[in-house]
């Protein structure tokens, strides 16, 4: 009867399938780097939670891009003890969203969740048979069989670029070579905001983090750019720029996550008038 | 190594990508796609990302150009691309005048996301029925100390010219702020 152990000896993937083909009801709890929440009815996936908070309605629209940074606000300082189930119908009444808004962000967090379970290697885990989230929550069902597919898929993925991609306490710069393959490559705007970053004094981690990445989401994406020749990594001596900026006392900053370029020397100016001049 | 920025904006089919791909040393990283709004259907690809070109300067030194995307639905990108840059360049079609009302709200838009200089490029002159950059200037409302170059987007000496008077404005600006 107890469905309890360690994600070390029984993995994420193995569970999902034992829920399904079971069709079992109840709540996984997995202790992992966040405590997670997984709630399923007859073998089908309908809610999940991670971590202390962030999961309201109102931080899953938000995070879905279907409220903005002043509604979240208004509604976290006003709405008080509202349940998600009402704050959806009034929502969908004020005309804020849809309810098909509503599903798709909901969905879409849950799968989140999910999918990032996959990559825990370690955790003790425990099922609460016919133990279900809060009556107020929102559930959609999901069935299991993709979400195990997509999953697998995404570890397998996830795997390599952890492979590739070890550490992420190194730098970026952009690459010097003229003959880099720079050819038809395609930018999005996700990995356009990373480029934006690139500089010898954010490491990558840094940069996640100023863009609200994950680390899996931060590998794929600097893997693609190193990959395309855009950029490379920088070389362990992190000492001070050879042209120093314009206000060269200034404290450094502890955690400096800086965009290219925020001060230059008049000599510079003078080295790149001199430079376009001679193209 | 420095990197320095320089952001090229403008409107729709201005001639941004064109500009950088006259100086870049290397080809212009740009995600160009095929147009599916009637509306700007008046050329086959249109830039949905960005535009990235390059100029090295030495072994510690690197300029770096980015172009905005043309349609207004990556408006959101520009604030992102302004941050850090050492100044930027408005680029006009000169040829048509149902761009300008346009080119002055992107121009407006970037003096508020940083206070560094520009400068208009009326784009396009070889056209016989270009507008003067005198005209633009008015049209556009620039204060006096904002220059308006004309520009042949297709002519590197050309873009050579507008980037240096750029340049030639930081240093202005440098000593201006150093008196
Ligand atoms: N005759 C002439 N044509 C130009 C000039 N500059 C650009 N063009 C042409 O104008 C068209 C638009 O140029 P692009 O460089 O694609 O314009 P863009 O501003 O990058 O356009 P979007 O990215 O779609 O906003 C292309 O067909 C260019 O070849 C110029 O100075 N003279
Ligand atoms: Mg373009």
């Amino acid at each position: 009867m107890a469905l309890k152990g360690n994600l070390r000896d029984f993995s994420t993937t193995q569970l999902l399938n034992l829920i399904n083909l079971a069709r079992k009801t109840g709540t996984l709890s997995i202790d992992g780097p966040q405590p997670a929440q997984l709630s399923f009815r007859e073998g089908k996936l309908i809610y999940a939670s991670l971590g202390n908070g962030q999961n309201d309605l109102a931080h899953v629209l938000f995070e879905a891009g279907k409220l903005n940074t002043k509604q979240l606000q208004i509604i976290q300082s006003r709405a008080g003890r509202t349940s998600d189930k009402q704050l959806g119908h009034l929502l969908i009444q004020a005309g804020y969203v849809t309810q098909s808004d509503i599903i798709q962000s909901v969905r879409q967090h849950v799968l989140d969740i999910v999918y990032k379970l996959f990559t825990w290697a370690d955790g003790h885990f425990r099922f609460d048979a016919n133990r279900l989230p809060e009556p107020d929550r929102i559930t959609i069902p999901i069935d299991l069989e993709s979400v195990i597919m997509e999953g697998s898929r995404r570890l397998k993925e996830w795997e390599r670029l952890q492979h590739e991609l070890p550490n992420l306490d190194v730098a970026l710069r952009f690459t010097e070579r003229p003959d880099a393959r720079l050819r038809n490559i395609n930018l999005t705007v996700e990995e356009w905001r990373v480029v934006s970053f690139v500089n010898p004094r954010n490491n990558i981690s840094q940069i996640a983090r100023a863009n609200n990445l994950s680390d899996f989401q931060i590998r794929r994406i600097v893997y693609g750019l190193l990959q395309a020749g855009l950029v490379e990594f920088v070389r362990q001596q992190r000492t001070a720029p050879v042209v120093s900026k314009t206000n060269s006392t200034a404290p450094p900053a502890p955690e400096p996550v800086e965009q290219q370029s925020p001060s230059v020397k008049r000599s510079v100016v003078h080295r790149l008038i001199e430079r376009i001049r001679n193209l | 190594m420095q990197a320095v920025k320089m952001v090229v904006t403008g409107p729709f089919s201005a001639g941004k990508t064109q500009f950088i791909s006259a100086v870049s040393e290397i080809d212009v990283v740009s995600t160009e796609r095929r147009i599916s709004s009637a509306a700007e259907q008046i050329k086959e690809t249109t830039t949905v990302a960005m535009d990235f070109g390059r100029i090295t300067v030495g072994p510690d030194l690197v300029l770096y150009l980015f172009g905005t995307p043309g349609q207004r639905r990556f408006d959101f990108m520009w604030e992102i691309l302004s941050e850090g840059m050492l100044g930027f360049i408005v680029i006009v079609d000169s040829t048509r005048p149902e761009t300008f009302r346009e080119a002055k709200r992107i121009l407006e838009t970037f003096e508020t996301y940083a206070s560094t200089p520009f400068v208009v490029a009326a784009n396009k002159q070889d056209h016989s029925d270009a507008w003067e950059p005198d005209d633009l200037r008015i049209i556009l409302s620039l204060q006096n100390g904002v220059k308006v170059l004309p520009c042949v987007a297709l002519d590197k000496e050309s873009v050579k010219n507008v980037l240096l008077e750029l340049l030639y404005s930081v240093l202005e600006r440098m000593d201006e702020e150093d008196r």
